[in-house]
C-alpha cells in the first residue's frame, strides 16, 4: 500500500496499442488534497494515463494505486472512490439534467432517495436548478460540461479526474468551468487534471507534469518549470539610436547573456536573473545616465515557452501531428 | 447471487434510461414501425401476386416471415445504440462506475426487446387489416409471438458484440445491413424453401430465421396444407431448433458481449 498521504501513484507505466507507445514508463505521484495537472499534446498519453488510472484500461506494465487500492486488482472498489469527467460531456442528450444524475446516483447504488437529493443538491450547486428538468439536448456546451463535471461528483469521490474539462469551450464557458474547479478544489478534493492549455494548468494546478511521448519529462510548480526553463529577461524600448547604444552600455554589468538590439524599435532584451530587484537596479542605471526609456519590464517565460523549450514543440500541435496524436490517445 | 440481483437492479436503470429516449424521441418508434408496414404492404400487394404458394393464401404465408425479419432487424437497434454510446462517452461513464459490468448490455437489451413488442402489435394489427388470421389457440399464438421475441432477444446480444466492435452507429448499421439481408431472404421468409436451388436450398433449411419462422408459422396456425414435408430435422421441429437456437446463442453471445464490453473505449 502506498503511503497514506499519497492519492495517486504510478510507477513505471507501460501500454502499447500495436506498435505504438502510449505510455512509455510514466511516473507519477499525486498526494492527497492537491491538484495536479497533466500537460502535453496531443498524442502525449494523457488520456491514456486517466483511462487506466479509472479502470477503463489495462496497462502492460508498471504499476498504479489510487487511494491504495490497485486499478487492477481492486478496480472494482476502486470506482466506489472515483469520479471521472471525460473528454466529451458524457451525458444523455435525452434525458434531463436531473435524470443523468440520478440515473448516475442509482449506478453507484446510492439508492433511490439519495440519488434523487444528491441529483437536485448538485443541479443547485452548478446553477442549472431552471434547466433541470429540461432534456440535455437543449443545453449550451457550457451547461453539459457543467452537467457532467457534476455526474463525476455523485458519490462525493476521494479523487476526481478531469481530462480536458474545457476543450471545445468558448473562452467564457471556460472561465466559468475554472471557477467551477476552483471551487471544488478549495474543498480539499484531489485532482488530476489533464489539459492541453497552459493557461489553464497554471490556473488550476499546484503542481503540474508535463507529459510527451507516453513520459513525464518535467515536474513542478508552474513558477518551478518556469525557474527551470530560465529565460527571465528584461525588455525596454528607447527613443533613439543613441539612446539605445548608451543603454547596452549600462546594462552590461545586469546581463548574463547577449544583449540584443532591435536597431529599427530600439527595443534592447536583456538576459537576466534576480527578478524585480534587477528590474529596480536597471531603472536606477538608466535614470543616473538620464536615458529616457520608453518602455521597460520584467519578462518571465510563459508556460508556452517552458513547453517549447522542454518538447522542441508547441503545445497543442497542429495538422498532421494533431490526427496522429488523437489516434494514438 | 446478489452480484446477480445488483446486474439486473443496474440493468433496470439503464433499461430505463433507454426507454426514455423511445418517449423524448418519437421519431424513432414511428420509422421503426413504418417499415415493417410498408414491407407487409410491399410483399402484400407487390409480389403477393407473382409469388404463388400452392394451398394458402400468400399473405397468409407472409406474415410469419415478415415478423421474423422484422425482429432481427429490430434487434440491431442493439448494436447500433451501444455503438453511439462509445462514441458518445457515455459508455466510458458507465465503465467507471462501479456497477456490474454485464448491465448496460442487460439493460439495452431489455429496452431493444421492448420496442420489438411495440413493433410486433403494429405489425400484427397491419396484418390483420391485409387479411392474415391465426388459426390457432390463443395461446399458441402467444407461444408464436413469445418465440419471435425470444430469438430475437439472444440474436441482439450478438449485435451488442458488433455494436461494441465497430464503435461507430454508421459502420455498424452498414455491417449489419450486409448480414442480415441475405440471412432473412435466403430463408423461407417469402418463398418456400423447397423452390429455392441447391445450395442456396441448405441455407436455408439451416438457416436459424427460417427455423424460427418455421415455428411461428406452426403456432400461428399459418401452415400450408399441400407443402411438400420439410427435408431436414430443424424443419420438422421448428420450436424445438428454435428453443436450441437461443440457447446456443445466449452461451455464446452473452460472455462474448461482456469480454467486448470490459474492453470497450472510446477513441
Amino acid at each position: 500500500m502506498a503511503r497514506m498521504a499519497d492519492a495517486i501513484v504510478a510507477e513505471g507505466l507501460v501500454k502499447r496499442y500495436g506498435s505504438v507507445v502510449a505510455l512509455d514508463g510514466l511516473d507519477l505521484v499525486v498526494p492527497e488534497g492537491t491538484v495536479m495537472g497533466l500537460l502535453g499534446p496531443n498524442g502525449a498519453g494523457k488520456t491514456t494515463t486517466v483511462r487506466v488510472l479509472t479502470t477503463l484500461l489495462e496497462h502492460d506494465e508498471g504499476k498504479a494505486t489510487v487511494t491504495g487500492l490497485d486499478v487492477v486488482a481492486d478496480a472494482k472498489q476502486l470506482r466506489r472512490r472515483i469520479g471521472l469527467s471525460g473528454q466529451y460531456a458524457a451525458v444523455d442528450e435525452n434525458l434531463t439534467g436531473f435524470e443523468n444524475l440520478d440515473m448516475v446516483g442509482r449506478l453507484y447504488h446510492l439508492g433511490k432517495k439519495n440519488s434523487r437529493e444528491r441529483a437536485r443538491e448538485l443541479l443547485e450547486r452548478f446553477d442549472l436548478v431552471e434547466a433541470a428538468d429540461r432534456p440535455v439536448k437543449g443545453y449550451s456546451g457550457g451547461m453539459r460540461r457543467r452537467l457532467d463535471l457534476a455526474g463525476a461528483l455523485v458519490a462525493k469521490p476521494a479523487v476526481l479526474f478531469l481530462d480536458e474539462p474545457t476543450t471545445g469551450l468558448d473562452p467564457r464557458s471556460r472561465l466559468g468551468m475554472w471557477d467551477v474547479i476552483s471551487e471544488l478544489v478549495a474543498g480539499g478534493t484531489t485532482l488530476l487534471l489533464t489539459t492541453q492549455y497552459l493557461e489553464e494548468a497554471d490556473r488550476l494546478a499546484d503542481k503540474i507534469a508535463v507529459i510527451d511521448h507516453g513520459k513525464v519529462i518535467a515536474l513542478g510548480t508552474a513558477n518551478e518549470l518556469k525557474d527551470q526553463v530560465g529565460g527571465e529577461r528584461l525588455e525596454l524600448t528607447v527613443g533613439s539610436a543613441q539612446d539605445a547604444a548608451s543603454a547596452k552600455a549600462v546594462l552590461t554589468p545586469l546581463a548574463i547573456g547577449d544583449i540584443t538590439l532591435d536597431e529599427r524599435s530600439h527595443r534592447l532584451t536583456v538576459p537576466v536573473t534576480g527578478g524585480a530587484d534587477v528590474l529596480v537596479d536597471g531603472i536606477r542605471r538608466l535614470d543616473a545616465e538620464s536615458i529616457k526609456v520608453l518602455d521597460i519590464g520584467l519578462r518571465r517565460p510563459t508556460l508556452d515557452d517552458v513547453f517549447l523549450t522542454l518538447t522542441g514543440h508547441a503545445a497543442g500541435g497542429n495538422g498532421a501531428e494533431e490526427k496522429q496524436g488523437e489516434q494514438e490517445a | 447471487m446478489s452480484a446477480f440481483v445488483e446486474a439486473l437492479g443496474d440493468g433496470a436503470v439503464v433499461a430505463k434510461r433507454n426507454l426514455i429516449k423511445i418517449k423524448r424521441v418519437p421519431d424513432l418508434i414511428v420509422f421503426s414501425t413504418l417499415s415493417p408496414i410498408m414491407f407487409v404492404l410491399l410483399f402484400a400487394y407487390v409480389f403477393g401476386g407473382s409469388i404463388a404458394i400452392p394451398g394458402m393464401d400468400y399473405r397468409e404465408f407472409l406474415m410469419a416471415g415478415i415478423f421474423a425479419q422484422t425482429v432481427v432487424f429490430g434487434s440491431t437497434i442493439t448494436g447500433a445504440g451501444l455503438a453511439e454510446d462509445i462514441q458518445k462517452g457515455v459508455i466510458d461513464r458507465f465503465r467507471s462506475l462501479p456497477m456490474a459490468r454485464s448491465a448496460v448490455l442487460i439493460g439495452r437489451t431489455t429496452s431493444d426487446l421492448a420496442n420489438n413488442v411495440i413493433v410486433i402489435v403494429v405489425m400484427s394489427v397491419t396484418g390483420l387489416i391485409v387479411g392474415w388470421r391465426i388459426h390457432s389457440s390463443p395461446l399458441e399464438a402467444l407461444a408464436g409471438f413469445a418465440l419471435l421475441l425470444l430469438f430475437a432477444y439472444a440474436v441482439s446480444w450478438g449485435m451488442a458484440i458488433v455494436g461494441l466492435m465497430v464503435r461507430s452507429p454508421e459502420v455498424f448499421n452498414n455491417a449489419s445491413f450486409i448480414a442480415i439481408f441475405p440471412l432473412t431472404f435466403i430463408a423461407n421468409t417469402f418463398v418456400q424453401e423447397s423452390t429455392l436451388p441447391g445450395p442456396l436450398k441448405t441455407f436455408a433449411e439451416w438457416n436459424p430465421v427460417s427455423a424460427v419462422t418455421a415455428a411461428a408459422r406452426d403456432l400461428f396456425g399459418n401452415t400450408n396444407p399441400l407443402a411438400p414435408p420439410a427435408d431436414v430435422w430443424p424443419l420438422q421441429h421448428p420450436v424445438l431448433m428454435t428453443l436450441i437456437w437461443v440457447v446456443v446463442f445466449l452461451l455464446v453471445f452473452v460472455p462474448l458481449a461482456i469480454r467486448q464490453y470490459r474492453k470497450a473505449v472510446a477513441r
